[in-house]
Parts: C-alpha cells; structure tokens; sequence
C-alpha cells in the first residue's frame, strides 16, 4: 500500500512595511482597496508609540533612582503591543495581557499610571476600572491564556460578537498551560486570539533553545488553528494579521495563532544584565529596525512628518510621562486593611477580621486573647 | 577559612558535589549561562558544561517532572524552581509524584533529588516573588523540607539533601542571600537533616523560628532587658523536624513564641504548638504563641514590611509570653 500523505502545513510570513520602511502597497490595502491604515491613522498610532516609549524609558529611570521596583521595559515591542490594540474593539473585546504589552492597555482604556502603580508595589494598579476590557498584569509565565480561551468561551456561550486577544512571550509557549489553551480553545472553537510576542529572548535562554520548532507559529497547527508569523516590528503587518484573526473569531470562526517577530531591545527587567548571555552586536542589528524609527521614516518619505514635529512630539511625550509619574506617586499609600479587605467578598471571616483589627493596633500575627492573654497583660 | 553569603555557600556545596559526584546534574531556568537569576549557580555551567548545568525550556512542570525520571534512572538532579510562587505548575509532579513513588512501588522506585526554591519575602519583589509555603510541601507525605538561615548551614544541609534517597525540597530565603557573610569551610561537611540548631541558649522562654524570620528573633532578643534570658532556635529542617530540641527546651523554659512568615492558619506554628502541648503540657507555664504572617496574599511590597513579622512584634510577642 502506498504511503500517504496525510497532513501538510506551512507557515506564512507577512511584512507590509520593510526594514527600510518600503511599504507593499499591495499587502497594505483589504481586497476590497480600503487601507489597513489610513494616513491618519499611521499618524496617530505613530505618535501614541512615542508616547508610550516615553513612560517606558521614565520607568525605568524611576527604578534606577530607587522610586520603583523591578520592571520590565517594553521598548521594542510597542508595534506589536498598539497594532494588536488597534485590532481590537475598545469596550468590547477583552485583552488578556502578561507583561510587556503596556501600550495595548492604555489604549484600551487602563490609565497609564495604573501600570506603574503595580510595579510600585500597589495592588491598587491591578484594580481595573469598570467598563474597561481586560485583565491585570500576569506574572506567572503562561497562565493567563486559559483565563482568556475561558472568556471567550463565556462570549461563545452567550452569544456575543466579542473576542478575547491574550498576549504572551516566545518562553511561555513551553509552559503545559499554554498547550491546554490551544486545545481548548480550538475544540471548543471559542472566539480567542493568541498573540505570541516572539522577543527572541526568554530572560536568558534564546528563542533556538527554548523550542526546537523552526517558528513558535506551527506550534498552532497541531492544534488546528489557523496561524501566520508576521514582522512584530511592522505596524502594518500586526494590524493587518490581527484584524484578521479578531474578525474571524468575531463572525464565529474560532481561534487563531499569531506569532509577531520582535526584539526585546532592553534587559529582560531592571534587575537583569543581558550583557551576561547576548551579544552586542545582536542588539545593535535590532536597534536599526526598532519599530519607532521604522515608522518615523516612512511618515516623513510620505511628508507627514519632520523633525520639528518630532522635537514637539518627544517634548509632549516627555511631559505627559512626567504627569503619569507624579500621578502615581501622588497616590497615598495604602492602608494596611487592604491586604485584608479583598481576600474575600464582605464580611470578611471572623478570625481575619480579628488578625485585621489587630495588626491596627500594631500587635503580632495573632489576637492576644487568643494566646490566652487578658486584655489588660496585651 | 572564607567568608561567604548564602549564594556562595550554597554555590560552593554546588560545585564541590557535582565534582564529587557526576550523577549530579543541575538544571532549571536561566542556571546556565546565566548562573541563576540570583547567580546561585555563577559559574558552575563553565566548570561543569552545559550537559550538566543546563538551561530548560520555561515549563515548571517539565523541570520536576523530567527530574524525577532523571532521579528514577540513576542521576542526581538539582531542578531549580525560579522563585518559590512558581512551584505551582510543579505542585502535581512534586507531590502527586515525587513523594509518592518509593511508597507506591514499595520502595522499588525511588526519587533522589533536591528541588532548590529561593523562598521567602522582604526583597520587595513582584507577586509571587515572596511568598513562604513551606506548610503545604512540609504536610506533603514523602518529601523532606529545609530551610537554612545561614550560609554554614546551607552549605551542610545542601550536601545531605544531594545525597538523601529521597526528595528534598530546600528552601533558600532571599533575604539573607546576600545580606551577611560567615566563615564556611571549603571542605566537605554535612549536617543532619532534621537537626534543629541552638542559637542563644536561654531559660526563661524558648523562641522558635527558621528562614529569614531567625534574624527578626536576634534583632528583637537585642532589645530585650538583660534578665530575660531566651533561647532561640532554629529549625532549619521543617520535615522531619527536630521534636526533641524543641521540646527539650519548653521543658526547661516552660514558654515559647514560634516565628514565621507565612499565614498563620495550619503554617507550621501551628503543629510545633501542638507537638509542645502534647510533649510537655505540665511544663508550660503559658500558652505557646505566635508571631506569624497573616491569613492574606502576600501583599505587593509597599505593604510588605506591615505583613512579615519584625522584631518589634516579636519582642512585644516574648515579653507577653514571660509576662502571663
Ligand atoms: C511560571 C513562571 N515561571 C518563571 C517565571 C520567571 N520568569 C519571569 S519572565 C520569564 C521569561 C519569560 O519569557 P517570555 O515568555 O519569552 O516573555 P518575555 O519576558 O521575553 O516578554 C521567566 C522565566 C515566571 N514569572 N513565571
Ligand atoms: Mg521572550
């Protein structure tokens, strides 16, 4: 009996706007001839990266200075974060996010110094305002997109033309929650997208060494999903994939796979050294196709933008950074009842109430009449 | 002889065993090259090779699990867990597996490995960088639990647990990684596990504690009047634990404080005060307390320092404990 073949697959790579910032004016426009993105939009979106890279850069100075703990700075990845944010509907569909895609969130509605509030060290900053469509910040690698295949599955159930869009890293892809999502979320066909932010680099294991997979985008086709790897560093190619991807799920066509190639053009976070395990020379190569410069040579080669422009835009930029800052850090501290006050839904159970009461009055883990001691011995 | 941190020690236990010994492969994420996120493992992947220091892909899960068959098949692994909060996608492989294999084969499979896990709070890093859950793997039949305060003990725990038959997880805490040095010597030494240790000896109340708690005891024993005369101990091993120290000691002081950082509900507190009231109930002359962390989620760390127990609540916890 012939041997046959019974299941081929292949990865497509989309770039509408190349390294030197040529644009494919053929990918750049819907069958239909509208623009992926209007003029106005490419301005727009261009500026709101700026503005975005400017808090990321002052973060980072809060930490060096001592005002802030760890972060990790999303500087290199702001095309994929607002080309997917762009994609999606604001106040409609859901974004479930790890870490490094802050420009997604803002521009979905989180106030900016909701982000730097969390890595202050303030729960307060996961408090996700009302009416506002996602989830807060993830730090256990890999978790969060079962949370999103499990919102979207609630869309399904109900009958709601919404979609849930996770964002992820490349070493997330190795965790087992990461391989349940996709199965789920393909067998029950739920309106999910998940978007792989490829960096390159998972703190300091390279992208070859985490997956022995020549894309992390094939990694979908055994779970039946349509995929596609685009350039993350391509406004146009991630909004273009993405619209794609969320309006398919949108119109019932369950989930889909896109893995946006990108670089982390900072250490991992601010308590890394990436001198310690990458070279220079890498990091210099993906400097030159940052995705802000990219972007800023094709708005000016079409006469949309100039240096003066530039120069008032990084002013503006540098001072609403400023403004975010001052916002968080004027927030008073908490009070220590809120480590109580949320660990369930009011009223709080008797013993905890009683550890609340006491750590008020600053006295130890445990109630005095509990250690058999007369109010009066405490 | 040298001065070391905790990293160093526990690097130094490293090093020498994995030349003693060439079952013993290390492997976790970012060991490698990168020596570990705090650099408990530096250097150890040049001298050794990547074959046995070796950076995985990022899957908790995969590291426990496939260091279990590694362990079944005549290696020694030491799987490093990146901080203590990420033992959850390992939690099914550590303790539905691990601890359960020499029981279930009756003794024809067993599972030799030390699962190493930074531990602990006070390092204001981010959620699920902090926390102390020592009581769930410690309640876990089949795994052995230590958590060294200081650099000579790491160093001698880490080379018994290498080389105990059965898994060991050991707790590192954070706190003190780099916070003091203390002469630990460069040859081979073990120390028991299960052994609990005398810090100050004492006759009027017995202070337990283990982890980076211990140092919140010294501070607090620092600012007690000269006539109270207490005895601290540290555990050092939480399973087994060393019921004979402890209870050795109640005997003679008649009172303990028991410290630590994690939630006070069913933390280890709790079974030390029980084992006291059963041991030596007609020696206490107070009820057994506690200074622990509360029933909450570890907080963000701006409220970090309001959570862990600190000196003064310790010192404000013995001087009620002497006082009733
Ligand atoms: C479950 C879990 N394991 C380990 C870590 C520690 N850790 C934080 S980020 C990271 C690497 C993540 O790499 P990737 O998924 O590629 O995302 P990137 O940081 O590159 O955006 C690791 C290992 C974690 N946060 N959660
Ligand atoms: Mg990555």
């Amino acid at each position: 009996m012939p041997v046959k073949n019974v299941y081929e697959a292949r990865i497509e790579h989309l770039q509408i706007l190349d390294e030197e910032a040529r644009l494919d004016e053929k990918l750049a426009k819907w069958p239909d001839g509208r623009p992926v993105l209007t003029d106005a939009e490419v301005l727009e979106l261009y500026q709101y990266m700026v503005r975005c890279r400017a808090v990321d850069d002052l973060a980072f100075k809060l930490q060096r200075s001592g005002r802030m703990g760890t972060y990790p700075q999303n500087r290199g990845q702001e095309a994929a974060a607002v080309g997917a944010g762009f994609a999606a509907k604001r106040g409609v569909d859901y974004l479930v996010p790890c870490y490094r895609e802050n420009a997604a969130l803002w521009m979905h509605g989180l106030p900016m110094h909701y982000v730097l509030l969390h890595w202050m060290g303030d729960e307060r900053g996961n408090q996700i305002p009302d009416g506002v469509c996602q989830t807060p910040l993830c730090i256990p690698i890999g978790t969060q997109m079962l949370h999103a295949t499990g919102i979207a599955w609630a869309f399904k159930m109900r009958k709601e033309a919404r979609v849930a869009i996770t964002f992820f890293g490349d070493g997330a892809t190795s965790e087992g929650d990461f391989h349940e999502a996709m199965n789920f979320a393909s067998a029950f066909q739920v309106p999910c997208v998940f978007f792989c932010q490829n960096n390159q680099w998972a703190i300091s294991v390279p992208r070859e060494s985490q997956t022995a997979s020549e894309t992390i985008a094939q990694k979908a086709v055994a779970y039946g999903m349509p995929t596609t790897q685009v350039d993350g560093n391509d406004l146009f190619a991630v909004v273009r994939a993405s619209t794609d991807a969320i309006e398919r799920a949108r119109a019932g066509g369950g989930p889909s796979f896109i893995e946006a190639v990108t670089y982390r053009l900072a250490d991992h976070t601010t308590a890394d050294d990436a001198r310690r395990y990458r070279d220079a020379k890498e990091v210099e190569a993906w400097q030159k196709r940052d995705p802000l410069i990219r972007l800023r040579s094709y708005l000016q080669a079409r006469k949309l933008w100039d240096d003066a422009k530039q120069a008032a835009l990084d002013d503006e930029a540098k001072a609403a950074a400023t403004e975010v800052v001052r916002t968080a850090e004027g927030i008073e501290a908490p009070s220590t009842d809120e480590m109580f006050d949320y660990t369930f839904a009011a009223p709080l159970p008797a013993e905890l109430e009683l550890q609340k009461r006491t750590l008020q009055t600053h006295s130890l883990g445990q109630d005095p009449a509990q250690a058999g001691l007369s109010a009066q011995q405490a | 002889m040298p001065l070391m941190t905790l990293v160093q020690a526990i690097n130094s236990a490293l090093a020498q065993e994995m030349e003693r010994d060439e079952r013993v492969v290390i492997l976790g994420e970012d060991v490698g090259l990168n020596g570990g996120v705090f650099r408990v493992t530096d250097g150890l992947q040049a001298k050794f090779g990547p074959d046995r220091v070796i950076d995985t892909p990022l899957a908790e899960s995969g590291i426990m699990g496939t260091a279990i068959g590694l362990a079944m098949a005549g290696m020694r692994p030491i799987p490093e867990i990146q901080f203590e909060g990420f033992l959850g996608p390992a939690y099914d492989q550590l303790c539905n597996h691990a601890a359960r294999y020499r029981s279930r084969t009756r003794g024809a499979v067993t599972v030799p490995m030390t699962v190493r896990v930074p531990w602990g709070g006070g390092i204001h890093a981010p959620e699920l960088h902090s926390d102390s859950p020592e009581t769930i793997y410690v309640h876990q039949p089949g795994l052995k639990v230590v958590c060294p305060s200081t650099p000579y003990d790491a160093k001698g725990l880490l080379l018994s647990a290498i080389r105990d038959p059965d898994p060991v997880v050991f707790f590192e805490p954070k706190r003190v990684y780099r916070s003091f040095k203390e002469e630990v010597p460069e040859e081979d030494y073990t120390i028991p596990i299960g052994q609990a240790k005398v810090l100050t000896e004492g006759t009027d109340l017995t202070l337990v504690s283990w982890g980076s708690m211990v140092f919140q005891c010294l501070e607090a024993l620092d600012t007690l009047p000269d006539d109270m005369s207490v005895e601290l101990i540290d555990m050092r091993s939480l399973y087994p634990f060393d019921t004979d120290a402890i209870v050795q000691s109640v005997e003679k002081t008649g009172r303990c404080v028991i410290v630590h950082e994690a939630p006070k509900t069913c933390g280890l507190g709790a079974e030390l005060a029980t084992v006291l009231q059963e041991r030596c109930f007609l020696h206490l002359k107070a009820p057994v307390q506690r200074v622990a962390g509360f029933d909450v989620m570890m907080p963000y760390y701006k409220l970090e320092l309001d959570y862990l127990p600190n000196a003064q609540k310790v010192a404000q916890a013995v001087g009620q404990c002497l006082a009733y």
